[in-house]
């Protein structure tokens, strides 16, 4: 479903992404982790073209990403994100927020839109937010919000950077509890994050990034029983501590 | 001098005042409207990633920021007809005058305020699928436009006291239209003191609105 291929990337002279490589299958999840700044959200912006990349190549369900004719927004719309702080639209209704690109971009009418929406909505548990602004939610509704708004595209695959790390622990879980339904439904999943516990319940593979390089890619229990490299170890015995 | 004060007189001439307050009205909603839909082009064409656009904008604003408003409206008074090829009336050359002058001041506020939306709302429209004119016009411009609410009001106070330059062309507007009463009939303090309080009042409102929005807005 999603591959990258020797992906590098420089920000002026300083390079990001050291030909990184790995793929999703259809209906895997794969989790992201590793020190802040190793390049994991440079990684997943250049899955569905937001960050342009120098050197290699990224394909989603057999679409080159990086090559010139392109359709980004097509592609886009049927790549699912979900954000580290949300990113509802704050101008709009919650019920908008998650129409406004059906309407846009699938060209559904008003009406079947709502209908997807609340249908999400309720899967969410938020049916009855739909007509509040994003700043009369907490943290947890909103990303639950930001979740729906991204599922109302029926996406292929879904990309998730960091979407708890902005949470009060107490909200953490009413996000992972949606994000784990999502995976046991069987939705491709490429997840940023550091809940191991989420790791370990539903991921395939886990993947370990440092210094724009991806240090260990591995089986879940493979790199929960052993992960190979010391930096990889260190930052494990780090976080897992916390 | 104070005991021959005579309010009368603005009393009898009310209805040439009030035609004055009219041109001034029309030329302030003009001008808002106007400069703030050019402006909003302007501003676009600035941040956009095609160099000639925003260099062409860029020098646009240059110059009419450098340049005094008074010249602006005496200039398109000539200059106006000449190239249209025939007279177009002292209005609508002072319109014209208004509106790409403002257009000026309004592209530096928009421009600021687009730029005051960060980067990830922006990526947030365009993980949908959005186009980037989508995004612009669906995410970026009503959240930006919301922000500046009060900058643009504040701008407009300022016009509206700008457009009583236009007597340089003889344009009746409320204070030439008084100016015209006070040498008339002689009654210089009365009519001056009309419009000083009428003036002040018009744009203390208009600044106790910007405050309130200011509050409302404040996140
Ligand atoms: N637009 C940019 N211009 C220049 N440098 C950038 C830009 N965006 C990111 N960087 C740099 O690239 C590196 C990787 O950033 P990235 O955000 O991908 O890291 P990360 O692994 O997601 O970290 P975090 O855990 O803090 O989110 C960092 O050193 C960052 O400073
Ligand atoms: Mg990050």
């Amino acid at each position: 479903m999603i591959t990258v291929d020797k992906v590098s990337k420089w920000f002026g002279d300083f390079q990001v992404l050291d030909k990184c490589s790995t793929r999703v299958a259809k209906g895997e999840v794969v989790v992201i982790c590793g020190p802040s700044g190793s390049g994991k959200s440079t990684l997943i912006k250049c899955i569905n073209g937001l960050e342009p990349f120098q050197q290699g190549a990224i394909t989603v369900n057999g679409i080159s990403v990086g090559a010139e004719g392109t359709n980004l927004p097509k592609l886009r719309a049927s790549i699912g994100m979900v954000f580290q702080n949300f990113e509802l639209f704050p101008h709009m209704t919650v019920l908008d927020n998650i129409c406004l690109a059906q309407t846009k971009v699938l060209n559904r009418n008003r009406a079947e839109a709502g209908e997807r929406a609340m249908q999400l909505l309720n899967r969410v548990g938020l049916a009855d937010q739909a007509p509040k602004h994003p700043a009369q939610l907490s943290g947890g509704q909103q990303q639950r919000v930001a979740i729906a708004r991204a599922l109302a595209m029926d996406p292929i695959a879904m990309l998730f950077d960091e979407p708890t790390s902005a949470l009060d622990p107490e909200m953490i879980n009413e996000v992972l509890d949606v994000m784990v339904k999502l995976a046991l439904e069987g939705m491709t999943m490429m997840v940023v994050t550091h809940e191991m516990g989420f790791a370990r319940k539903v991921a395939d593979r886990v993947v370990f990034m440092d210094g724009g390089r991806i240090e260990e890619d591995a089986k879940t229990d493979e790199f929960f029983g052993a992960p190979r490299g010391e930096r990889a170890q260190m930052f494990l015995s780090k976080i897992l501590t916390h | 001098m104070f005991g021959a004060f005579d309010y009368q007189v603005v009393i009898r001439n009310l209805h040439i005042l009030w035609d004055g307050m009219q041109i001034t009205f029309l030329l302030t909603g003009v001008a808002i409207v106007g400069g703030i839909l050019f402006g909003t082009v302007l501003a676009l064409m600035r941040l956009s990633r095609f160099m000639v656009l925003s260099f062409v904008a860029g020098r646009y604003v240059d110059a009419f920021r450098s340049t005094p408003l008074i010249l602006v409206i005496f200039w398109f008074y000539f200059a106006v007809p000449i190239v249209v090829g025939q007279p177009i009336g002292d209005l609508y050359s002072v319109l014209i005058a208004f509106t790409l002058f403002e257009a000026a001041y309004y592209c530096e506020i928009i421009r600021a305020g687009i730029q005051s939306i960060r980067m990830p709302q922006i990526h947030a429209g365009l993980a949908l699928g959005l186009t980037r004119w989508q995004t612009t016009k669906n995410i970026v411009l009503p959240q930006a436009f919301r922000n500046m609410v009060p900058v643009l009001l504040t701008q407009a106070i300022v016009l509206f006291q700008d457009t009583s330059l236009v007597y340089v062309v003889g344009l009746k507007d409320f204070l030439t239209a008084a100016d015209l009463v006070a040498a008339r009939d002689n009654r210089v303090v009365e009519l001056y003191l009309f419009t000083a309080i009428v003036y002040f009042l018009l744009c203390w409102l208009g600044s106790l609105l910007v405050k309130r929005l200011q509050r409302q807005y404040a996140i």
